[in-house]
């Protein structure tokens, strides 16, 4: 540490900067693509931007980085998120 | 002097001196919440922002730690910013405190010192303004308004300092400072401009075009870091601010010492320890001794943090005896300021009988007559050092 250098508490954002945190998630959201309607509320809820929207409107889950938390199965208003258990009943 | 470079002088309270300090340092914003004593600062600061003599946002905060928050977000974006409270307003405030220190934001507040209660109170001691004294805030205390004028504009300077970032709080006795009015002399503004660095040079954390987040998760050890940081820029700071006041003692042609302000004390045998407004009951009293031949001398310490262990080193060489009064307590401990005087001459080998007196609590008197009486105590051998000393106006409660 440079005892000159003044070390401010600030972070630039960078992907999957806390490591792989598919590693936290439990249950998993699926998308069903026949029931989607585009209207992008799970990218806009989704806390971890692990959400992107396709050329084609549809969503895409990053499941590097999705920890599992459900927000997006909770927003989606034609019920086309599921979260289903990733190991089994 | 030509009438072009006369300096105005105004009769002003110890809170409007601090307004008209906040005025010609071009403060950009001010988030506020009004609390006793503390109140007439921000009205004032108002006043000039609505007759459009000063250009500022005021924010009217619902609460005080909403009032810090604002402070935080608005010295985050790189505003010059200034803020101001007491007692229980500061209590409120204090998660924010210590958010604003430890994001390095060159803030300055005024705080205007009350009791907390209960009971329920107006008055001044010294209690609240020392709950600070942990934070990573650099602590002045002034003792009269032209001093919190000048000690703001110093504030300033001190806190955006690159080497330093720290909040910079300045404090004052409330009502005994903070509504008594005195001829202050103010600053021009070309002067104060040239003082000061220009606001723009403050070097924002928050950019839209290279964005960041304050204050996200790091290691432990990088958390570590951040506080010695902290640490080595405070320490840094001490001789830094001694910069400062001089080069404001050669602008304003006034003296207060640096860190303390010492009078009589350099061939004093007993030396007292004060800060804020008190100090002037003790010069008197220091006076009155001294025309009856006996040899004291007063330190008023001006700035808490960082403390000014050396001056302190030296006096405790020059003296015999110590006497720190305390406007405050820590509860189980003793009188903070005597107790941290003790621990510094502990570190540097002096073995001066140090005595610590807790006296003017809730605002209660403390008299030049006081002050001899507390001299005869000591000098009479009716104390010992090792006590916390609770005296009240007129003497020790049987």
């Amino acid at each position: 540490m440079n005892p000159e250098e003044i070390l401010y508490p600030i972070s630039k954002p960078s992907k999957g900067s806390s490591g792989p945190t598919w590693m936290w998630r439990f249950t998993k959201p699926v998308i069903y693509i026949d029931k989607c309607t585009k209207c992008g509320l799970c990218w806009v809820y989704c806390p971890e931007a692990t959400i992107n929207i396709l050329e084609n409107g549809f969503p895409k889950i990053d499941y590097e980085y999705c920890k599992g938390c459900g927000i997006c199965d909770n927003v989606c208003p034609v019920d086309a998120i599921e979260m289903v258990n990733e190991y089994g009943d | 002097m030509s009438m072009e470079t006369r300096r105005i002088r105004k009769v002003l309270s110890g809170n409007h001196a601090a307004s008209y300090a906040v005025k010609l340092a071009n403060v950009d914003v001010i988030p506020i919440y009004p609390i006793t004593p503390q109140t007439t600062i921000v009205e004032k600061i108002v006043d000039f922002v609505e007759n459009n003599e000063m250009k500022a946002e005021v924010i009217h905060a619902d609460s005080e730690h909403s009032a810090m928050a604002a402070a935080i977000g608005a010295s985050a974006s790189g505003a010059r910013v200034y803020t101001a409270t007491s007692s229980h307003g500061l209590l409120y405030m204090y998660e924010m405190i210590w958010w604003a220190a430890n994001a390095r934001l060159p803030i300055v507040a005024g705080f205007v010192t009350r009791s907390i209660g209960p009971p329920w109170n107006i008055w001044s001691d010294h209690n609240d303004y020392l709950t600070l004294r942990d934070s990573g805030w650099i602590m002045f205390f002034a003792s009269s308004a032209q001093e919190v004028f000048d000690m703001t504009l110093q504030a300033f300077k001190v806190a955006e300092n690159p080497r330093v970032r720290l909040p910079v709080g300045v404090a004052w006795d409330g009502f005994q400072i903070s509504h008594s009015f005195e001829p202050v002399e103010l600053l021009r503004q070309e002067e104060v401009d040239a003082f000061l660095p220009d606001p723009r040079d403050i070097k924002p954390l928050l950019n839209v075009d290279e964005p960041i987040s304050i204050g996200n998760l790091p290691i432990a050890t990088d958390n570590m870091m951040f506080r010695e940081s902290i640490w080595r820029s405070m320490e840094r700071a001490r001789d830094y601010i001694k910069d400062v006041m001089n080069e404001y003692r050669a602008l304003s042609r006034r003296n207060y010492g640096y860190l303390i302000e010492e009078y009589k004390a350099m061939d004093a045998e007993t030396i007292f320890i004060t800060m804020g407004a008190i100090s002037g009951d003790a010069k008197i009293a220091v006076d009155k001794l001294r025309e009856n031949g006996e040899r004291v001398g007063l330190a008023r310490i001006r700035v808490i943090r960082p403390m000014p262990v050396t001056d302190l080193v030296r006096l405790g060489r020059i003296a015999n005896n110590i006497v720190v009064i305390d406007r405050n307590v820590s509860m189980g401990l003793g009188g903070i300021l005597a107790r941290e005087i003790k621990s510094i001459f502990y570190d540097f080998y002096v073995e001066t009988p140090t005595y610590g007196f807790i006296t003017g609590l809730a605002g209660t008197e403390v008299s030049p007559e006081d002050y001899i009486k507390i001299y005869r105590m000591v000098l009479d051998g009716e104390v010992e050092p090792s006590t916390n000393i609770w005296y009240y106006h007129g003497g020790v409660m049987k």
